[in-house]
């Protein structure tokens, strides 16, 4: 088992995000995070999916989401060969002598502090999951109050893009 | 040209070369209805949503074309989703239209709204909700070129009123360019070569033939193919009829309802072609033990098809007629002489099990009228089955010559699919004499079908095992749960010949072996609707 980044290029369009979960839920296949948002090429959304399994099921989540005749192309992002992010923001409790101590962390992490209060501090970070997994582990000490996360997005390094080959290249 | 949403349909339809389609109105389908009529398309009015989609699915298996179904909003449209359901798991080729509330009231829950897109959704190919008049050309001829082309299946329109009301400019598309469907139908040379090298390899190779052969129209180059090599075939349920029942080298039907020798050919081969088959558990349920033994060659036009339920090591995408032919033209026979001549062994040792034909029971016994149905049916006649023991007695009693002459609902399992299908399968073919084999408890699910043969002057028969039973469900109580016995008595049937009567249709009722062949002949030689009714022993069993 592990994790495995899938960018599917969709057709921008009502219906096709819940044809996509749709069909992750009927054939059991485990989503860890899903982000979607239109390209550069508005008729186009690309998301970004991270599959829980092993190597027979990444396949079939691929050939069954290949079937989809809103889904125009999919390709699995290797770690090595790509950056990914996820935007997260944590509202952590907070009081005149915890206060400075996250500061600190914060500003370890190179995260931001986005909204304060009487007794809790919000706060943005973007990451890779394992830096926010940490950065996670160093608040839990002061109390979590609430996370929210857009889910991983990811771009392969260097020259190499994800776009639609024309007519019958393929 | 100027016409309306209804108008752009039934122009769209007709330039699809449509004749006919099966349907049901209602409120929200109207204003297609009143273009309809303007029309030379022909309407079947069946007696229920449903049956116009088996009826569909039906015409479409009988004749290759792609067949249409149409309803109206809510109930209408909920009502086509078995046939669908059905249409998917077997890659039958159809076009549901669907009449829908209008758009601006779409999401409010007024009367006879249903989300039937969503619903349809895990059972389509592919299905639309049109937004805009305008784009009803170009939405009507990806639907046609998607539910027919690649593997086939449904594909649905849900049109709201107004999309029918409002205006086009109409002007057809003669080509379509869907970015996210591109179906590939040359298989790879390389893949191909070496499935002739695993060929003349292979000392025990077996080839394992599904509906994708028939849908593929490859008949004829899958039997020169076991020809060419000597390959024995077996065949899945929706494969019958790909190889001629009585060819030598045609096994039967494989699987946990199938034939002696087939499964022994399957789990002794050295080499197992799959060709437009799904490996699904009814016909395989050991894939993993076949693969351990065997090499396999899968080749189907679904690339997610080809390692879903089998490790494969040759896997080719593409169409199966194609493949083949090529597959054919370079292929050399290997060393099979011992492996033919044990098949051959095997066969003998275990023939279809006819069983004693007693006089003076009280029964027929199906078995027997199948084989000699078998000896009276010509090659274009097309037999359609309902689902239950008469469905597993006719594919492996019942002798198939030709592919699209056997249509039964193979993946889902649809009881009700086999008459309703009949009609589809007669309105398609005319000249072929049509008989659904149905059990007394499928045909109670879609037998209001009657009506539609009657105001459409089919003249369909249907051979009826009535043994007042839920006969397979009862034999699985019997075997698996210590034959307790429990809401599979059908007792209080009605007398189905005064039920066929009360239409006008003749019908008669044997309960003696004696009666078998004369009665058959009698059945097929009427021009009309005719119903023969056997009286079957409860507790005959399936295999």
């Amino acid at each position: 088992m592990g994790k495995h980044t899938l960018s599917v290029l969709v057709e921008n369009q009502a219906g096709v995000l819940s044809r996509i979960a749709g069909l992750f839920s009927r054939r059991g296949f485990n989503i860890d995070s899903l982000a979607v948002g239109v390209t550069e090429n508005p008729e186009i959304s690309r998301m970004t999916i991270v599959v829980d399994g092993d190597q027979y099921i990444v396949e079939q989540v691929t050939k069954q989401l290949n079937k989809l005749v809103d889904v125009i192309k999919i390709k699995e992002l290797d770690d090595s060969e790509s950056v990914r992010r996820e935007l997260v923001l944590i509202k952590v409790e907070a009081n005149a002598s915890t206060r400075s101590e996250i500061i600190q962390i914060v500003e370890i992490f190179r995260a931001n502090i986005i909204d304060v209060s009487k007794n809790t501090l919000t706060i943005e970070i973007s990451g890779d999951t394992e830096k926010i997994a940490a950065l996670e582990d160093m608040l839990k000490q002061f109390g979590i109050k609430e996370i929210v996360r857009t889910g991983t997005i990811a771009i392969e390094r260097g020259n190499k893009v994800i776009k639609i080959k024309n007519s019958d290249e393929e | 040209m100027k016409l309306s949403g209804a108008q752009a349909i039934v122009k769209a339809l007709e330039l699809e070369g449509v004749e006919v389609i099966f349907g049901y109105p209602g409120a929200a389908i109207c204003p297609f209805y009143d273009a309809l009529q303007e029309s030379n398309i022909r309407h079947i009015l069946t007696r229920h949503e449903q049956g116009a989609a088996h009826a569909a699915s039906g015409y479409a298996r009988a004749t290759g074309k792609t067949g249409v179904c149409v309803a109206t909003s809510g109930p209408g449209a909920t009502n086509l989703i078995t046939g669908i359901a059905d249409a998917y798991m077997d890659s039958t080729p159809l076009v549901a239209i669907t009449g829908q509330v209008s758009s601006d009231l779409i999401g409010r829950d007024v009367f006879q709204e249903a989300d039937i897109t969503g619903a349809t959704d895990p059972f389509c190919k592919h299905n639309y909700l049109v937004k805009n008049t305008k784009d009803l050309p170009r939405i009507l001829k990806e639907a046609f070129y998607i539910a027919s082309t690649g593997r086939p299946g449904p594909v649905l329109i849900d049109v709201p009123i107004d999309v029918q009301i409002g205006s086009v400019n109409f002007e057809y598309p003669k080509s379509v360019d869907i970015k996210g469907y591109k179906p590939n139908y040359k298989g790879h040379s390389i893949q191909i070569k070496k499935i002739a090298e695993a060929i003349l390899r292979a000392k025990k190779p077996v080839i394992c033939a599904g509906g994708g052969v028939i849908n593929s129209n490859a008949s004829k180059e899958l039997v020169e193919l076991a020809e060419k090599c000597g390959i024995p075939v077996v065949t899945t349920m929706m494969g019958i009829g790909s190889i001629p029942y009585d060819h030598e080298l045609n096994l039967g039907m494989l699987g946990s309802y199938g034939v002696y020798t087939a499964n022994y050919a399957v789990h002794n081969a050295d080499l197992l072609i799959i060709t437009g088959a799904r490996v699904a558990d009814r016909a395989i349920n050991n894939p993993d033990q076949i693969a351990r033994k065997a090499e396999i060659v899968h080749i189907d036009i679904d690339p997610a098809e080809i390692g879903k339920n089998i490790q494969v090591s040759i896997p080719v995408v593409g169409d199966i007629k194609g493949v083949l032919k090529e597959l054919v033209d370079i292929v050399q026979r290997g060393d099979v002489d011992e492996w033919g001549r044990i098949i051959k062994e095997k066969k003998e040792e275990h023939p279809p099990k006819f069983p004693e034909m007693k006089s003076g029971t009280g029964y027929v016994n199906p078995k027997y009228v199948l084989k000699v149905l078998t000896g009276l049916l010509r090659e274009d006649d097309i037999v359609t089955t309902e689902v239950g023991q008469n469905q597993i007695w006719s594919s492996n009693y019942l002798g198939i010559r030709k592919p699209r002459t056997f249509i039964t609902s193979g993946g889902l399992g649809t009881m009700g699919y086999g008459f309703p299908a009949a009609v589809g399968a007669k309105v398609g073919c005319p000249g072929s004499r049509v008989i659904c084999i149905s059990g007394d408890g499928s045909f109670q699910m879609t037998m209001q079908e009657l009506g539609t043969i009657k105001q459409s002057r089919l003249g369909v028969k249907v051979l009826m095992f009535n043994n007042t039973r839920l006969g397979m469900v009862r034999e699985l109580q019997k075997l698996k749960y210590g034959c307790r016995y429990y809401q599979v008595h059908l007792d209080e049937n009605p007398d189905f010949i005064k039920l066929f009567e009360a239409y006008g249709f003749k019908g008669r009722r044997i309960d003696d072996n004696s009666q078998v062949e004369e009665a058959l002949k009698e059945m097929l030689s009427d021009d009309g609707v005719y119903l023969l009714e056997c009286r079957v022993d409860p507790e005959e069993s399936t295999l």
